[in-house]
């Protein structure tokens, strides 16, 4: 049995509408395995309400797999196994009988390749509202799709060609659709897996934009191996390493002086 | 790694700049101390004809330091070295021009009958020039300790200023005859004190680099 390692605190700004910083997810001692290899070592860690937390590290170092934990993304894998509780709004979605339907609706997922389906703009953010049945009449439909389109800044681009196909949109019109496909469904928390690894500048620009517009309604969560993109979305940063979650603390404070000299190491580029 | 060597080959390359400022700064203040205890004008005009080249290497430390912040974006140590470089630089330019002002009131008291000798001024520049030291040697071995020791020295200037400052002013009163000179060397205690004060900040920018610690404005 691993010894219980206590989530680190830190002190977050509140947030821009003013009111206290709540926890929105706690993860107490997470392990997972592939297999028989431990990927993740005892992680403890509070994501707060509507704010950016980044995770950083090296090729391998877990962020992703650590990502994929919190909406029971890694379920899908064959072999795998978890150790430990992951409490959304206290609840733990691996306890027996969680709804992983509803956990992924709450806490949805943008990917590092985005993947429209090959459907019109339109019916790509309809999609989940359609399958879930969440909403009762066309107007209600049009309503959301049109909201999702303006939360991912995407609507005046889009809004006099929604019956065109969605692959004919740009890469980085792509993926602000597939972040609408995830906002369509009014989910509190968006994982974002390096959102901006295949954009160009500008591209990328937008997306850093628009989730830092996002966190007003939205938890971020955001893998990136950028670290300047982690310094300038995100509230918070944590950095990996081996599987292990050796530092997490505030961007600014991450970025100016971090406190583990290996943190440090890898920020200025002396890693290894 | 190839790009990270570039990098510290950068980092050393800004901080060899501002070692050349400092010393720069250091000397000046030195030879115009000297120029005033030996009236030595011709010392005194030396300091000021190099000043434009201190100039220079302070808009140098500036554009490497640009530099490396539009094509490194350093961050944690080498953010706070950078940031640190570039608030000492104009701090050491400025000392220089403070030397600068000294060396014009040597020139200007060595055309005047030699007042009697003020051993506490040239103790308060040889307080400020040990500072000065001090500091550019904590600054370049990232040492924190010895930068907060250097700091309370400027409590020394302080208490020979406040000293130097009574007794001219009573020397004035009692001596119009002098009264002119005697401010002129008032004006060089006041240029020493502000030196140490000068010291200060750059022992406070030490500490900041190498602890991430902010100071001043709390001791």
């Amino acid at each position: 049995m691993p010894a219980t390692i206590t989530a680190p605190t830190f002190e977050v700004k509140s947030r821009p509408t003013g009111g206290p910083v709540t926890t929105k997810i706690e993860v107490e001692n997470l392990s997972f395995y592939y297999g028989r290899t431990q990927a993740l070592q005892n992680i403890s860690l509070k994501i707060p309400e509507r704010h950016v937390t980044a995770f950083i590290g090296p090729s391998g170092c877990g962020k992703t797999t650590f990502l994929r934990t919190l909406n029971r993304m890694n379920d899908v894998i064959p072999g795998t196994r978890v150790e430990g509780r992951v409490l959304l709004d206290g609840e733990d979605i691996y306890a027996p009988g969680a709804d992983v339907v509803e956990l992924r609706r709450k806490v949805g997922m943008v990917f590092q390749k985005s993947n429209p389906f090959p459907k019109s703009i339109f019916d790509n953010v309809a999609y989940g509202l359609k399958i879930n049945r969440l909403t009762s009449n066309k107007g209600e439909l049009h309503d959301r799709v049109e909201k999702a389109l303006q939360d991912a800044a995407l609507w005046m681009e889009v809004k006099d060609r929604l019956k065109s196909s969605a692959l004919g949109l740009s890469g980085g019109q792509q993926q602000r659709l597939c972040i609408a496909r995830a906002l369509a469904i009014r989910p509190e928390v968006v994982l974002m897996d390096e959102p901006a690894s295949a954009l160009d500048p500008i591209a990328t620009s937008k997306i850093e934009e628009l989730i830092f517009d996002l966190k007003r309604q939205y938890t971020i969560v955001i893998v990136t191996h950028n670290m300047q993109q982690a310094a300038r979305v995100s509230d918070l940063t944590a950095f990996f390493l081996l599987g292990k979650l050796i530092e997490v603390n505030t961007t600014e404070k991450m970025f100016t002086a971090p406190t583990e000299r290996v943190t440090e190491d890898y920020i200025t580029g002396r890693f290894g | 790694m190839e790009v990270h060597r570039h990098l510290d080959e950068e980092l050393a390359a800004l901080r060899d700049n501002v070692l050349r400022l400092g010393g720069e700064a250091e000397i000046a203040l030195r030879r115009a101390m000297h120029s005033l205890a030996e009236r030595d004008t011709t010392e005194a005009r030396e300091v000021l004809d190099h000043d434009d080249a201190v100039d220079q290497l302070e808009v140098e430390v500036d554009q490497r330091a640009v530099d490396i912040f539009a094509l490194r974006q350093p961050a944690a140590r080498d953010l706070r070295f950078v940031m640190s470089v570039t608030k000492m630089a104009p701090v050491l330019e400025r000392i220089a021009d403070h030397a600068c002002n000294i060396a014009r009131a040597a020139i200007d008291l060595n055309n005047e009958p030699e007042l009697k000798n003020h051993a506490r001024l040239h103790q308060m520049g040889e307080i400020a020039l040990e500072m000065l030291a001090g500091a550019l040697d904590a600054f370049t071995k990232n040492d924190a300790t010895a930068a907060r020791q250097i700091i309370t020295r400027d409590n020394e200037i302080n208490e020979l200023y406040n000293r130097i400052f009574h007794d001219l002013i009573e020397k004035m009163a009692n001596e119009p005859a002098t009264a002119t000179r005697d401010a002129r060397l008032l004006f060089v205690a006041k240029h020493l004190e502000r030196i140490g004060d000068y010291v200060t900040d750059i022992c406070e920018l030490t500490v900041y680099m190498a602890e991430a610690a902010v100071i001043k404005h709390r001791h």
